[in-house]
């Protein structure tokens, strides 16, 4: 009962949640194969390093530089001929792709699994993570995109056999015609060791950047509440929550953020919490290790002066 | 050009989902049901394409027992022409692929060329339905757009899409499935005098039955339980120079 790894590349680095998938699937089967799609062939070697993985298989054409879901969905479905499981990472990557698989391969497939509890039932959140289903497929093919938060990142040490699998690519109605890409300094905010995140309390763009202040000197990644990126003060790719980005670092401190249920879906899995803000009865303040009620303004200027 | 919406029923968003003890599945028995908000987007959006002029028709959709209706009429009274109700007789456990092929039995009678969905509806949280459904038609597929603009010639539509790494845009030619994301638009609220005309607006009712679908559950829910977010034991601190010791025994720094 073979597993196949949809691996997402950033640049020709693995993604994360790739590396969670290969633990997932481990628990699964005890003979796992990545498939990668790319543009470039050397990107082979990053894949090929992964601990826990027998075979790469690699389709290597220019279409697919940019995960065009049309094409990527028909090759990906063609691949899976033996494979029992089909197992990605949580990203905006897989979610646009393995649905899509699903419906070719006539598979229901099952969301952001966090937990796996046997070869067919698996747990999953419902209603922004307030409630949590386990569930068995009875599908003969399983199609998962795992938590990234949920399971441990594999990590290098294997040595893999790359195979290039001379697929066809197929005709496609969509063409790519640019990314912007978000420019950050800071770490990555879903793999960020540490969180530093605002909400609706800082009132304007300009104060915000005291919580970027505040991140840099932690060397942290920069959040947001769905409310203060609502308000402008921020992009929403730092949002987060359950309808922005799951994260699970070691600290996440949350500066005039009154905890709404999607928000701390998005973040309750974090190893400490520290709650900076004014209002006591705030939901946040419950969930908090450590709480400073005090006006969010004084305590960030204590802390961006304050010498480590 | 024709424009179908699907669109879902689930519980209010603002209300806590909960497990009712002794059925031992999410309570929805009483609870305050609403249209899914990113559906609610899904309609805004293509209510201003027909206002524009680009569309010459928009279509709701939407699956379920016979308490759907007052979402679909939800849908009329924003503006939508006309409603196809798919009628299920009990309750169902209906899944995204499930629903993928219904909605591509509509789509294909219907010969739409523009399906504008929610990305995720908020019950279930699958995420799946729209890309599901793109497969079963082959139509291209656009998955959480926060821009929207369709060519002059309506022969395709150019989206952003917000993705991990950023913004990515892409041009779809039609026919395409797009599934929309939270800031794409402001949804409108319905008036007074809308919701009494929307009464008098078509709805047609087909039962699910009577389109010979194979709706049996590919996935049994098993259990569900309440995570809910677990209090913690909150120490009160007062300075930089306490938090940071703080955090540093705790070894986070």
């Amino acid at each position: 009962m073979s597993a196949l790894i949809l691996i997402e590349l950033n640049g020709s680095e693995v993604n994360a949640s790739s590396r969670a998938a290969i633990t997932a699937a481990s628990q699964l089967s005890d003979s796992i194969d990545a498939l990668v799609l790319t543009n470039d062939s050397s990107n082979s070697e990053s894949v090929s390093k992964l601990a826990g993985i027998n075979s790469v298989k690699m389709i290597v054409d220019d279409a697919l530089e940019h995960a065009n879901v049309e094409v990527a969905s028909k090759l990906i479905a063609e691949a899976m001929s033996g494979y029992k499981y089909l197992v990605s990472g949580s990203s905006t990557y897989s979610k646009n792709i393995l649905p899509r698989v699903g419906a070719l391969l006539d598979v229901q497939p099952i969301s952001d699994v966090c937990e796996i509890k046997s070869n067919n039932t698996f747990v999953r959140p419902l209603y922004a993570g307030n409630i949590m289903a386990t569930v068995e497929s009875s599908d003969e093919i399983i199609i998962m995109t795992v938590r990234a938060t949920a399971f441990e990142h594999s990590g290098d040490g294997g040595s893999a056999k790359v195979e290039a699998l001379s697929s066809t690519i197929p005709e496609s109605n969509s063409t790519f015609i640019s990314l912007q890409e978000s420019q950050s300094e800071r770490p990555e905010l879903t793999t960020a060791a540490r969180i530093v995140s605002g909400g609706r309390g800082l009132g304007s763009k300009e104060n915000f950047a005291l919580i970027e202040q505040l991140a840099d000197k932690l060397d942290a990644a920069v959040g947001a509440s769905r409310a203060a990126v609502d308000a402008g003060f921020i992009s929403n790719d730092y949002q987060v929550g359950q309808t922005g980005k799951v994260v699970a670092p070691q600290l996440y401190l949350a500066v005039g953020i009154s905890g709404a249920i999607q928000h701390l879906a998005g973040m309750k899995d974090s190893q400490v919490i520290v709650v900076i803000n004014n209002d006591p009865d705030a939901p946040m303040s419950r969930m908090a290790d450590l709480v400073w009620q005090t006006d969010l303004f004084v305590a960030l200027k204590e802390l961006n002066e304050y010498q480590i | 050009m024709k424009i179908i919406i699907p669109i879902k029923r689930v519980l209010d968003p603002y209300t806590q989902a909960r497990v009712n003890k002794q059925t031992e599945q999410v309570d929805l028995a009483n609870a305050k049901m609403a249209m899914n908000p990113f559906c609610e987007i899904a309609v805004e959006e293509a209510l201003t394409l027909k206002e524009s002029g680009a569309a010459s028709e928009t279509i709701a959709v939407s699956i379920g027992t016979d308490k759907t209706v007052d979402t679909l009429r939800t849908a009329l009274a924003m503006g939508v022409d006309r409603a196809i109700f798919i009628k299920t007789e009990s309750e169902l456990d209906l899944q995204p692929l499930h629903i993928g092929k219904i909605l591509a039995n509509i789509i294909r009678r219907e010969e739409a060329e523009l399906i504008i969905m929610g990305k995720q509806a908020v019950d279930n949280d699958n995420n799946q339905t729209g890309q599901i459904l793109s497969g079963l038609l082959d139509y291209s597929l656009g998955t959480f757009i926060s821009k929207f603009e369709l060519s002059a010639d309506a022969s395709s539509v150019e989206v952003s899409r917000e993705i991990d790494s950023g913004i990515e845009i892409r041009k779809l030619n039609l026919p395409a499935i797009v599934t929309v994301d939270l800031r794409l638009n402001e949804p409108r609220y319905a008036s007074l005098p809308n919701i009494m005309k929307a009464r008098s607006k078509p709805l047609e009712t087909i039962e699910l039955d009577s389109l010979g679908i194979d709706t049996s559950p590919r996935i049994k829910v098993i259990s569900v339980v309440e995570s809910g977010t677990k209090d913690r034991a909150s120490k009160q601190i007062s300075s930089a120079e306490e938090l940071f010791s703080e955090l540093n025994q705790m070894g986070v720094l």
